[in-house]
């Protein structure tokens, strides 16, 4: 047992780590440091240009999306040199967020069900940023049920006709590209009747409307299609095997391992470790010493999870299930403390704009974020229902639409 | 990066694995519960055939000369089987703080015994209610005799000897440790009941009973706060042996129990609270492997790690124990099912070596300390 | 809004305080909370069943048992609220009903609910005054959250009389009762919940055998009793053959029903033992910021409580039904008694892990944790608990069933 590097691994952190120093756009350092959760704010400069450019510079040195073969604009490289780059990569990588959801979970779908030519052309502007992708998974009717969506596409010719809606699309409105999962046939049980597709979110028909979230940003966006025309080679996947094709993307999301997920404990740590009340040092209040040793364990027992699962792609196996525990402790972490710290913040008024950075700020972006934390790529609820069943092998939770023909399945409760 | 056990150690959790499972059910478990005898003679003899006794201890005293990570594969072993024997007083303590600290003449004395299974050993420090401090300790020694009362000793009924925790004089600096033969003179115990009688504890008064000194004088409290610590290390890893198994019992109950027509364990409130064990016994393993790391490294972080895997493991064992009661409904309530032996486990091993709140606080203190450093 | 009594209220209240400062069972009390030499509780079953008889008896004699029932049946035909009184006044001297709890609570307003005139004239008096206990039949091996799911058989012999057959499990205090209530099936053709059908019978009835099972703590509490053709005349059928479900849901109402029953938190016990309890400091517990944090905690959520019992008081102070508020009750308590008692061993530090018996804070604290273990299953699991309160209260779909419908002898019964 140990945290070293193999010699191959040294080997491979050194030369990124000289080319991290040598190009890292340290301009950005300070305001990435100060960035609160889930948005990075620029002092100086438009988020999404500055992104691409990082993007950019990175693909040109063969640094963009490392496990992804050449030809498609990676690097061919080991899982275990990924999680090695985004170590090193550190601070800079909160400048990747735009490109998440299409390196995470379009591009692997691309890569998966996508034709040669279609490759070929995609996913190298994908890999450097210069083409930004959204998933249009979720509905109105459908999110955690995903495979209850409406959006409907009909042949027409050689191509699909698609209308309906999505709703909670991260990064539409800043989106060239995006798959799409539709429903082809409403006549068969649910799962059965969905196709996925790719378009260009530039085609005539789709109207994009941002939804202002509950912290006052606007991440994500309703998406209304008219009509839109989507050649049937853009299809990915056969028809009727979208459920299928989805559960690529979703497995995807959930591999991304190394990821580490942000508590908040670090922030609060120190935090409390200047922070006095009645004269004292906050951190030696017992109340607060439980609380804290609470949180730190979650952190901590996060990070070595995730040390345990880079240790087993480092000797080349796949990691075991540990690893899908990360948001759900995470989510409900960050809310606890983010809550504990605006409780803190009250009456004493401790938080103050220190050292350029605004921890009220800071915590009250968590408080919010962690709203959506809870909900995004599986709620709380359904990732207990993963684990139950995924990894405890507990039965599936008694269905009643399963054998049912889609448009027999009810649809209001009451 | 390689934070996990070698190959050649999970062969051995799989030797202690099979040896615990043929030699240490529930069955062996409960005739200590429920008998006369206050530990299992027969397993502790095969745990020293094995060489699981001596397996940390050096080959120049009889051990395996294994190092601390094997230790740990056995401790999570030990835990999960509940044994009911002086493992942890014997070997994570008595026989960890003779190597730190000990004479060579004591190690050659006592070392060689404890690996053949002819000793065993434990740690005297609490005197009364309350966690440990450096004060609280009354028990004294002059002239190479030691007198006192030490209110809760784990094996401290069977053991052949112990060491003391005791102070010449009355100063800040004059807690010693020393080494008491229990079967000597000025020594009288009585067996106290816990709340898991599966393991073994005594009051013992010590009156004038020889002594000799361990490790430095003076140095008593951080000898034992540093034995404490390498010794929290361990007992996590029984922690996330015990949670483990707590965590498949309930849901293997899960699967087997109908209520209304249904498995239980197809109901997500049954699904959802052990989803949750599942959690947290997963974030204490992942915290004990790092404690682990760190006890066999010497690191200088190993306090706040040990601090660290004993928090998040007693949780974890105090959870999966108490759900999994819950999760057998009346069963779960009965002397029969073994849910209670679980709890029983979980509950003692919350509090030896120090409660909870005790090393939440500690943990909190050194992340502070290195924080500031 | 105000915690005052009415002025009738305050009169029943000196009556009955009178009565009690009259007739005080501190004799009986102090058999109760005897102890050993070495700290354990002295009194065996047979001494609680005997001194709890005595002060029922006292009660009865003096028209202060089971105040809200009719005067024939052995009651006081009391209103709810001057119950509440009742109890608020009897105070600690309450412990003393303990074994009647079951048998007053839940089998007398089944029997007053279903039985014929000259049956609840016969057995409603003596299990008012005490001298008969009764114990409730329900759950059995494989039906306890899901009662409906029960097995023992009745079946129609050619005279009239029933014939039972089959095993019920955790019937608390079955060893000391003389009578129950029994839910059986006497068709396992129809739907799970239409073939059943309820008895009353005598426990000394032949063919009945009660076996105690040993519980976690080492204690026992409760029985399996075990029927071998039990012959229970039909008189004893209590409402129609295959309406069991419905006659049982009235007994759980009135589980549920028992209003102003102080539920044990372990608040008092553990507020107690922190004001006394030196830290190794030589500080009390309780001056400590995360003990106070804890106790807070708790406390707020026991005087919640406390304050939902007395909004639940005082609908019945002005003769209108509770709402459906007081079904928190255990299960707000139950897994707080269970924290509580762990937070008190942690305080100790490793003696916290000493066995102490008695009735000391610390003494309660500690057999609390083997005790909250039940709490959180007698009765409707903390899980059911949170059904009921999601379904009843807050009006959300019952849970999906796979076994409404279907004839019970085809729902499957093996998990795996
Ligand atoms: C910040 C953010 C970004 C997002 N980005 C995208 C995106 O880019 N593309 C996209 O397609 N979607 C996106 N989503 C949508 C997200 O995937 C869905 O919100 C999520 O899957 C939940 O679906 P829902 O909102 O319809 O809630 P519902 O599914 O209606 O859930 C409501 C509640 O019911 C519970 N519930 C539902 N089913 C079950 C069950 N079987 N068992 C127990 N509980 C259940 C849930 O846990 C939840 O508490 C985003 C969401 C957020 C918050
Ligand atoms: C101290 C004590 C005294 C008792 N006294 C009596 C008595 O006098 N008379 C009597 O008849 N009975 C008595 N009981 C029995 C008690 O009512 C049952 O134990 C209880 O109803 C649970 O049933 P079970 O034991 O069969 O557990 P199960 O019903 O098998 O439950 C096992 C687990 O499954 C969960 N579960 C079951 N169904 C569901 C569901 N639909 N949704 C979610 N989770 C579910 C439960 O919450 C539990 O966690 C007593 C029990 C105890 C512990």
């Amino acid at each position: 047992m140990n945290f070293d590097d193999t010699p191959a691994e040294a080997a491979f952190r050194a030369e990124a780590r000289a080319w991290i120093s040598a190009n890292a756009p340290r301009q950005y350092e300070d305001d990435l440091r100060a960035s609160p959760f889930g948005r990075v704010v620029l002092k100086n400069a438009d988020i999404i240009a500055a992104s691409k450019d990082w993007q950019r510079k990175k693909a040109d040195a063969g640094w963009a999306c490392l496990h992804w073969p050449k030809e498609y604009g990676g690097r061919g490289a080991t899982p275990i040199e990924r999680v090695i780059w985004s170590q090193e990569e550190g601070l800079y990588g909160k400048l990747s967020s735009l490109f998440i959801i299409g390196h995470g979970m379009c591009g692997p779908t691309m890569m998966a069900y996508a034709s040669e030519a279609h490759k070929k052309t995609r996913l190298p502007p994908l890999a450097s940023g210069q083409e930004i992708w959204c998933q249009l998974f979720s509905e109105p009717a459908s999110g955690s049920d995903l495979a209850g969506l409406r959006t409907r596409a009909e042949k027409s010719g050689d191509d699909w006709i698609v209308n309906g809606q999505k709703v909670w699309t991260s990064g539409a409105h800043h989106s060239d590209w995006a798959i799409l999962i539709t429903r082809t046939d409403p006549d068969v049980p649910k799962h059965k009747g969905l196709t996925m597709f790719f378009l260009n979110m530039k085609s005539p028909g789709i109207d994009i409307r941002p939804i202002k979230q509950s912290n006052g940003q606007a991440e994500f966006n309703e998406v209304y299609f008219n009509d839109v025309r989507i050649p049937d080679h853009q299809r990915l996947g056969k028809v009727g095997d979208g459920w299928n094709v989805s559960l690529t993307t979703l497995m995807n999301e959930r591999l991304s391992i190394g990821a580490s997920m942000p508590t908040g404990f670090p922030e609060l740590f120190d935090l409390f470790a200047r922070l006095t009340i009645d004269g004292r040092p906050a951190i030696e209040r017992s109340d607060v010493r439980a609380k804290l040793a609470n949180w730190a364990i979650r952190a901590n027992g996060l990070k070595y999870t995730s040390y345990r699962s880079i240790s087993a792609l480092s000797r080349g196996e796949m990691p075991g299930p540990e690893n899908s525990i990360g948001k759900l402790v995470a989510g409900a972490t960050m809310q606890d403390i983010a809550t504990f710290a605006a409780d803190m913040q009250g009456p004493t008024g401790a938080m103050k704009k220190s050292e350029g950075v605004d921890e009220a700020g800071l915590f009250q972006a968590m408080l919010m974020r962690s709203i959506a934390t809870r909900i995004e790529g599986g709620t709380d609820e359904i990732l207990r229902n993963i684990i139950a069943e995924r990894v405890l092998a507990l039965p599936a939770d008694v269905r009643v639409d399963k054998d049912v023909p889609f448009n027999r399945i009810p649809t209001r409760g009451r | 990066m390689n934070f996990d056990f070698s190959d050649e150690q999970k062969q051995l959790r799989d030797e202690a694995r099979r040896f615990l499972d043929e030699n240490c059910t529930t069955k062996e478990v409960r005739a200590i519960l429920e008998g006369k005898d206050v530990y299992d003679r027969k397993l502790w003899k095969g745990l020293a055939d094995l060489g699981l006794l001596g397996i940390a201890i050096p080959e120049e005293f009889g051990g395996a000369g294994a190092g601390r990570l094997e230790l740990c594969i056995v401790a999570e072993e030990i835990g999960r089987a509940l044994a009911p024997v002086p493992y942890s007083s014997t070997v994570y303590l008595a026989s960890e703080i003779l190597l730190r600290a000990g004479t060579d003449a004591q190690k050659k004395e006592w070392l060689p015994k404890i690996a053949k299974g002819e000793a065993i050993g434990a740690l005297a420090f609490v005197e009364g209610p309350g966690n440990p401090t450096p004060g609280g300790m009354k028990a004294s020694v002059s002239g190479g005799k030691l007198s006192g009362r030490k209110t809760l000793v784990a094996d401290g009924g069977v053991a052949d000897f112990a060491i003391v925790a005791a102070r010449a004089g009355s100063g800040e600096n004059t807690l010693s440790l020393y080494l008491v033969d229990l079967k000597g003179a000025g020594v009288t115990r009585a067996n106290v009941e816990t709340v898991d009688p599966t393991r073994n504890h005594a009051e013992i008064t010590f009156a004038n009973a020889p002594a000799a000194l361990v490790g430095n004088e003076g140095e008593g409290w951080t000898l034992l706060t540093q034995a404490l610590d390498r010794a929290a290390v361990l007992v996590a890893f029984e922690q996330i042996g015990g949670a483990d198994r707590a965590l498949y019992m309930a849901r293997d109950y899960a699967l087997d129990r109908m209520a209304f027509g249904r498995q239980i364990g197809s109901f997500q409130a049954i699904k959802h609270i052990l989803a949750d064990m599942y959690v947290s016994a997963t974030l204490a393993r992942s915290n004990a492997y790092y404690g682990a790391w760190a006890l066999s490294t010497d690191a200088g972080e190993l306090a706040e790690a040990a601090a660290n895997a004993r928090v998040s493991a007693t949780q974890a064992f105090q959870l999966c124990a108490k759900q999994n009661n819950q999760v057998h409904g009346g069963m779960g309530f009965t002397w029969e099912a073994d849910c209670h032996l679980f709890y029983r486990r979980s509950n003692l091993l919350a509090l030896t070596l120090g409660s909870l709140s005790w090393w939440e606080d500690a943990l909190i203190e050194r992340m502070r300390k290195r924080n500031a450093a | 809004m105000n915690f005052d009594d009415t002025p009738q209220e305050a009169e029943f209240r000196k009556l009955a305080r009178t009565w009690i400062e009259a007739n005080r069972p501190d004799d009986l009390l102090a058999v109760l909370e005897a102890l050993n030499p070495d700290g354990s509780k002295k009194a065996s079953t047979a001494d609680i069943v005997r001194v709890s008889k005595a002060w029922q008896k006292r009660k009865a004699d003096g028209g202060w048992a089971c105040l809200t029932w009719p005067k024939e049946y052995g009651g006081r035909a009391a209103t709810p609220i001057q119950r509440v009184i009742w109890d608020q006044e009897e105070g600690a001297y309450g412990q003393l009903s303990q074994p009647f709890a079951i048998g007053q609570g839940m089998c007398g307003p089944t029997v007053m609910a279903y039985a014929d005139e000259d049956t609840k004239r016969r057995l409603l008096p003596p299990l008012a005054s005490g001298e008969d206990v009764w114990c409730q039949l329900f759950s059995e091996p494989a039906g306890g959250s899901d009662v409906a799911g029960l097995r023992t058989r009745a079946e129609k012999q050619d005279n009239g009389d029933w014939l039972i057959n089959g095993q019920k499990i955790w019937t608390t205090g079955a060893h000391f009762c003389d009578y129950g209530i029994v839910i059986t099936r006497n068709d396992p053709t129809v739907p799970k919940h239409k073939g059943l059908t309820m008895f009353w019978l005598d426990m000394k009835s032949p063919g009945v055998e009660v076996r105690p099972i040993k519980q976690a703590s080492g204690h026992s509490g409760f029985n399996e009793v075990y029927f071998t053709n039990v012959r229970i005349p039909d008189s004893q059928r209590l409402g129609k053959v295959g309406d069991g479900w419905n006659v049982s849901i009235t007994t759980l109402m009135n589980e549920r029903f028992s209003i102003g029953a102080r539920v044990a938190t372990g608040v008092p016990e553990f507020f107690d033992f922190a004001s006394s309890y030196r830290m190794p400091d030589g500080t009390l517990a309780i001056e400590d910021a995360s003990v106070r944090a804890r106790l807070a905690t708790w406390a707020s959520r026991s005087n919640g409580l406390k304050y939902t019992a007395y909004r639940a008081i005082s609908a019945l102070s002005r003769g209108e039904r509770p709402g459906p508020e007081n079904s928190i009750g255990k299960l707000v308590s139950a897994p707080m008694m269970q924290d509580i008692a762990m937070a008190a061993l942690d305080l100790q530090g490793p003696e916290g892990a000493r066995t102490i018996d008695g009735a000391t804070p610390a003494a309660k604290l500690y057999q609390q944790l083997y005790h909250a273990i039940g709490m959180r299953i007698a009765g409707g699991t903390d899980e059911v608990m949170r059904n009921i309160i999601a379904e009843r209260v807050l009006g959300l779909p019952a849970d999906v069933r796979v076994d409404k419908d279907v004839p019970f002898n085809k729902i499957p019964t093996k998990g795996r």
